[in-house]
């Protein structure tokens, strides 16, 4: 039989992570200050854990500028898109094993 | 490793994040209640305001003096019913804000964020235009529109920003337009349909979300 943990994709493991994400899923593009209110964590926190799911590609940035100030935005990929999906089903799978 | 664990945790906080990222939920049941009061004051003021010019112009109707009065009286009377108007906005607006705030402090979900943008602007829209509307309505002098419009248009911002906010300002937004699209056919009672809209309505769906998502709330502070 296989494991159902192993469908649970590591990168999602994180909170952080997890919720950026979950940001991502239902907004277009998001703004790396909106982001950081949203998920209440310090620049450096959230900044690493971008750059970890922008390796994977899971995730776009977009850097622009509001004037002189720089606005870089966020966005899903579809692989993002897909992986993300897919961990939620198995953990939705796992629930339904339990009961 | 927590996911591994509890699973249900997980899901739950993806869903929570889903749900707070992408729609403003701090909007207190009491905003719509505060602001459903401000309206209903509002309408019994312009009411005698309206009443006290109509006995006023029925007195001096035959001389020719009269005439006078009752256009300077129907400007006059327009222009305090406008001032009535804007302060109603300003005061409603005001408490409306102060409840969301303060429910915002309890639940600890900051007020000022990406969604209230979104519905700020989602709501701005229709309302300007719908003011320049009526703007242009009382200059042509056809007043018995401007209580339609107000309640058509509010309506249609707020179809246009519930999909930012909690769903069921959706069917508040519905009910406006229902009212106003009545209401055009029944120009003479625009003040009791603008009091049902804005008054009533807006105490009734307070009532509703508060009973539905505040009641049971706790305080997270």
């Amino acid at each position: 039989m296989k494991n159902p943990i192993s469908g649970l994709n590591k990168i999602f493991d994180n909170r952080i992570r997890l919720g950026v994400m979950s940001v991502l899923i239902v907004n277009e593009e998001i703004s790396f200050n909106d982001l950081k209110a949203m998920l209440e964590v310090t620049d450096g926190n959230l900044a690493t854990h971008l750059v970890s799911l922008e390796e994977n590609g899971f995730i776009k940035v977009h850097k622009g500028f509001i004037g002189r100030k720089t606005n870089t935005t966020y966005s899903i990929t579809k692989l993002g898109d897909r992986e993300f999906k897919n961990h939620v089903r198995v953990l939705e799978g796992m629930i339904k094993g339990i009961k | 490793m927590y996911s591994e664990n509890k699973p249900t945790q997980a899901l739950e906080e993806i869903k929570q994040m889903m749900h707070r990222s992408s729609r403003f939920v701090s909007l207190s049941g009491w905003s719509g209640i505060a602001a459903g009061i401000c309206a209903l004051v509002a309408a019994w003021i312009a009411h005698q305001k309206i009443s006290q010019y109509t006995l006023e112009n029925s007195t001096n109707y035959n001389d020719m003096q009269g005439a006078y009065i009752f256009k300077d009286g129907q400007l006059l009377l327009a222009n305090q019913l406008l001032i009535i108007g804007i302060l109603t906005f300003i005061v409603a607006f005001f408490f409306a804000f102060l409840f969301t705030w303060f429910r915002s402090r309890k639940t600890g979900i900051p007020v000022w964020g990406f969604t209230a943008r979104k519905v700020i602007i989602n709501i701005a829209v229709p309302m300007l235009v719908g003011a320049l509307l009526i703007w242009r309505i009382t200059d042509l002098g056809v007043y018995g529109l401007v209580a339609p419009a107000c309640l058509l248009f509010y309506g249609l911002a707020l179809i246009n920003a519930s999909k930012f906010t909690l769903s069921e300002v959706r069917y508040l937004g519905y009910l406006q337009l229902l009212l106003g699209v009545i209401n055009l056919w029944a120009m003479s009672y625009g003040l009791y349909f603008w009091a049902a809209g804005f008054g009533v309505l807006h105490i009734l769906y307070g009532i509703v979300m508060w009973n539905k998502y505040e009641r049971n709330e706790k305080s997270v502070v």
